[in-house]
């Protein structure tokens, strides 16, 4: 149980890591100016309530006793209530999440369907006219920012043709997926893209390996050769982007749910830090950077599987 | 004589990109008879690896076979199908490359590599096995059970050549290319190579075209060599013909270079110069800038593959010139040239 | 230098071209409009392109079109300055780190590590939501996380510089450290970084204006592309010019760094 064993240190050599996340976060958000229980409470307050504010907070606390509530917090997944919102953080994140997680997930599936076959495309025929052309078209939508691309495919497909809702969350699951179609779409361009641009490297490097004109010279079907001897090698590298493409997206939930108006954890973030409801910036920073530290592990661990040569130690 | 199972005729692959097309094979001629081995011979960049390709019609591209004639067993490849084409490579053609550690797959397992090579439909799929264990028996591979689950990153350069093997003779092909099968190996393993392929040509009565650039390999296994130059064939005839009296200052100069004990403390001879740049050749003979017998003529004319006697074909203006020249003998079975 | 340039094709020299427009703008915005972007006319409320307003009117009767050509000066500074500082700083630690190895490489990778684990785009934000929105700001997060990309890369070559034969040559004639690292190391492994920094600038003026949209970044009135959009955003269908003529200036900026970068890549993995 080598590969038990590595992934248990991995596991573990994360709480340093994580600790100091704690820290930073922590000490980042003393850093600002202003009372936040008076940002609570408000300036007409009066002084027992701010008060008494500031004790419900811990905020009389010593700094170091503040800090190890926060730990607390963190231990427990525990945030504490919103001061916007007025519900349990943790709650609020449970909600929000169900948006964020299936957009993070069709965006993935978009973009593989998108990049894979363009990708495969483009490098087998990385000479001809039709691999420039998908070559120049995956460079625009690198160069073009998320909001940008996603504004423009609103326009076209809601405003003009009306296929599909402006923004907005639905009732039902199909209301839901069809909100859905069009931010993951948006997310979907600038992850293939990229996906795209490596493959197409990938595919050109892998058909001029000896491996490929040995299976050939074995008289193998192409279909075997496609799948067994180009597509499964060039997969080694990208699935390592894919997965840190995903760690992306969850921030880019940011803007693609600002546009579309999706009421996921990446609009909830953005009102808290417009409005400095800082429970929330807090426990969504925490949060990603877990789901950052495992995404990498599930990384290495995917590798090792793709990969005989890569072993986990 | 045994009956001719390849013949080349008139063989030309170009690369053409969008600049320029380069004559990589230039009207190549031979024929391989069974259970022969044929030697291609000559300095990297001079078409011996582009004409071991064409022949089971896999050059690189921008490689296109553009002219001639692939006789196999009589019938011309060059027009079949590709499908057909599958037909053939692996079950009557085979090849083997040059460097072991890229020629497998490294994600598939050996057994997946030769068991997927193996194109009798009916053989189920525990024949297919015990045929994959008896093919690492056959090449030599110690304790064959335990390898056959084994990486190819797992082996040895030496092993994974066997391996190698092993994958490219499942379907017992009549003929198998050698492309630079020991260039990228060990001397002690090369040996161990030349002798194993010997081995298996003799038990499978096989043909074999081998391409290199060492003519100590060249040989110590072809019956028949081929000499090529810039897209050409040189000087053809039997090994020994070829190693005892080389009609052609190219063979001449690869042979010199070669050292040997005999000539220990002199200076080893090297051809002056340069293979010529395909984009630009010169107009006469392709040598003749190198070549210590170039005369006026050579430098206008390109010269014709003439037989100087029966069996021994050069392309020299000079071949008669050469007629004092003795080459060197052939080394003894099994032992190296350049020991 | 010369080989850089030589055979690029046409696109290339029209990404050239458009860059060195969109520079002159943002030096010299003057030349091009002689509209205040910031000044308001309630006498023409969103007005269509015209002659007197090329890309037409917002709803508070500030020209576009000078709003657009004024945003250039924000966006490319931001851009270019976003990338340079990080570049510099992350250069200079993935040299030390790769060239004195042991305990100085292994204390710059943890710390790499947990940069590593926040996600760039949420980092950003954070640091934005504790400090304050706001150009400044913007600068400041973008610096604080942008170097980690150049240490790494920059690291890992030199790794393999390190090992090679000039290196050793160079530590046995008795050259000083900062000698071998600078003079000799670092002509070696810049190329990466180099090529990295231009796609560098043109993601970052991304990032600057995927804040403004956000209303992260620079604030109003003050022209600067996505901030622009972000203000058209709710005429998308009534007049669709507010938002249209910055998102095509910013498409196109973006996309002519990306042909600059790539033609110049090329050319030098060609000759390295």
């Amino acid at each position: 149980m080598e590969e038990l064993t590595y992934i248990v240190k991995r596991i573990l050599q994360m709480i340093p890591v994580l600790l100091i996340i704690t820290f930073i976060i922590f000490f980042g958000m003393r850093l600002i100016p202003g009372d936040p229980a008076l940002l609570l409470v408000g300036n007409r307050a009066s002084d027992e309530v701010i008060a008494a504010t500031r004790a419900r907070l811990g905020l009389d606390e010593p700094l170091f006793t503040q800090y190890l509530l926060f730990l607390k917090q963190c231990l427990t997944f525990d945030f504490g209530e919103s001061m916007t919102l007025r519900a349990p953080v943790t709650e609020l994140f449970a909600q929000k999440a169900v948006i964020t997680v299936s957009l993070t997930l069709m965006t993935i599936v978009f973009a593989i369907l998108i990049s894979f076959p363009l990708g495969y495309a483009a490098g087998v025929k990385h000479d001809s006219k039709i691999g420039s052309f998908i070559d120049s078209l995956s460079l625009t939508f690198v160069s073009v920012p998320e909001f940008l691309v996603g504004l423009v495919i609103m326009l076209i497909f809601a405003l003009r043709l009306k296929w599909f809702p402006v923004g907005g969350w639905g009732d039902t699951l199909g209301e839901r997926l069809h909100a859905l179609i069009l931010p993951a779409f948006t997310g979907a361009l600038g992850t293939a893209a990229l996906v795209l641009r490596n493959i197409r490297g990938n595919v050109i490097q892998v058909l001029d390996k000896d491996y490929v004109d040995f299976a050939y010279s074995k008289g193998l079907s192409p279909w075997k050769i496609r799948t067994r001897y180009i597509f499964k090698n060039v997969l080694i590298s990208t699935v390592t982007l894919l997965a840190m493409r995903m760690t992306y997206m969850l921030a880019g939930s940011i803007v693609i749910e600002s546009v579309f108006a999706l009421p996921g954890i990446g609009q909830m973030m953005l009102n808290a830090i417009l409005a400095r409801d800082y429970s929330i910036v807090q426990a969504t920073v925490y949060l990603f950077s877990i789901i950052v530290l495992l995404m990498n592990l599930l990384t290495d661990i995917a590798y090792s599987l793709l990969d005989p040569r890569v072993k986990l130690n | 004589m045994a009956e001719v199972l390849l013949e080349v005729k008139n063989l030309h692959t170009d690369f053409i990109t969008e600049e320029r097309t380069v004559q990589a094979v230039n009207d190549v001629s031979f024929q391989i008879r069974r259970g022969e081995t044929f030697g291609l011979i000559g300095e990297s960049g001079c078409g011996k690896s582009v004409t071991c390709r064409s022949l089971i019609r896999l050059v690189k591209h921008p490689g296109k076979i553009t002219g001639g004639e692939i006789l196999y067993q009589g019938k011309n490849l060059l027009e079949y199908s590709e499908k057909e084409m599958r037909g053939i490579r692996g079950k009557e053609i085979g090849m083997i490359f040059q460097d072991p550690m890229t020629t497998l797959n490294p994600i598939l397992t050996i057994k997946t590599q030769l068991v997927e090579s193996l194109k009798d439909e009916k053989m189920t799929k525990k024949e297919k096995e015990e045929r994959a264990l008896e093919l690492l028996r056959l090449v030599g591979i110690p304790s064959p059970k335990e390898r056959l689950a084994c990486y190819p990153h797992q082996f040895s350069g030496g092993m994974r050549q066997r391996a190698m093997i092993a994958i490219a003779l499942a379907s017992r092909p009549r003929l198998l290319l050698a492309d630079e099968p020991t260039t990228a190996l060990d001397v002690t393993i090369q040996d161990q190579i030349i002798r194993l392929l010997k081995r298996l040509k003799r038990e499978l009565d096989m043909s074999l075209v081998l391409v290199t650039h060492d003519l100590g390999v060249a040989s110590q296994m072809c019956d028949y060599i081929a000499v090529m130059y810039a897209g050409k064939i040189m000087e053809t005839a039997r090994a020994e013909v070829i190693f005892e009296r080389p009609r052609n200052p190219y063979t001449y100069g690869l042979m010199r270079s070669i050292p040997s004990i005999a000539q220990k403390g002199k200076k080893l001879y090297s051809i002056n110069g340069a293979p010529p740049n395909l984009n630009d050749m010169p107009k006469g003979c392709p040598f003749s800038p190198r070549c210590e017998f170039c005369e006026e003529r050579c430098k206008k004319e390109m010269p014709p593959l003439v037989q100087v006697e029966p069996g021994h074909f050069s392309r020299c203006h000079c071949a008669e010139k050469m007629e004092h020249i003795k080459g060197r003998t052939r080394p003894e079975e099994g032992g190296a040239l350049y020991a | 230098m010369r080989d850089i340039l030589k055979k690029q094709p046409p696109i290339f020299w029209a990404a050239v071209i458009f860059l060195l427009l969109v520079l002159a703008m943002a030096l010299a915005p003057g030349l091009f409009t002689s509209y205040d972007p910031i000044a308001q006319d309630m006498k023409s409320l969103l007005q269509k392109p015209s002659s007197a307003h090329w890309f037409g009117t917002d709803n508070l009767g500030r020209d576009i079109f000078a709003r657009v050509v004024y945003g250039a000066r924000l966006d490319l500074a931001i851009g270019f300055f976003a990338m340079l500082v990080p570049a510099v700083f992350g250069t200079v630690v993935g040299l030390t780190a790769g060239y004195y190895g042991k305990s100085i490489d292994a204390v710059i990778m943890r710390i790499l590590d947990i940069f590593t684990a926040f996600p760039l785009m949420v980092l950003v934000i954070a640091i934005v939501a504790i400090l304050g929105s706001g150009i400044r700001n913007l600068f400041i997060a973008i610096w604080l996380v942008g170097w980690r990309e150049y240490a790494k890369l920059v690291r890992s070559e030199v790794l393999v510089a390190k090992s090679s034969e000039y290196i050793s040559a160079a530590r046995t004639l008795g050259y000083s450290n900062a000698r071998i690292m600078f003079r000799h190391i670092l002509p070696n492994v810049v190329n990466s970084a180099f090529i990295y920094a231009i796609s560098d600038i043109m993601l970052c003026m991304l990032m600057g204006a995927s804040l403004s949209f956000l209303g992260l970044g620079v604030p109003t009135p003050t022209p600067e592309w996505g901030a622009i959009i972000s203000e058209g955003k709710s005429f998308l269908t009534t007049s669709w010019w507010i938002a249209a003529f910055p998102g095509l200036m910013l498409a196109l900026t973006g996309i002519s760094i990306s042909l600059v970068g790539e033609g110049i890549s090329k050319r030098l993995q060609k000759n390295g």
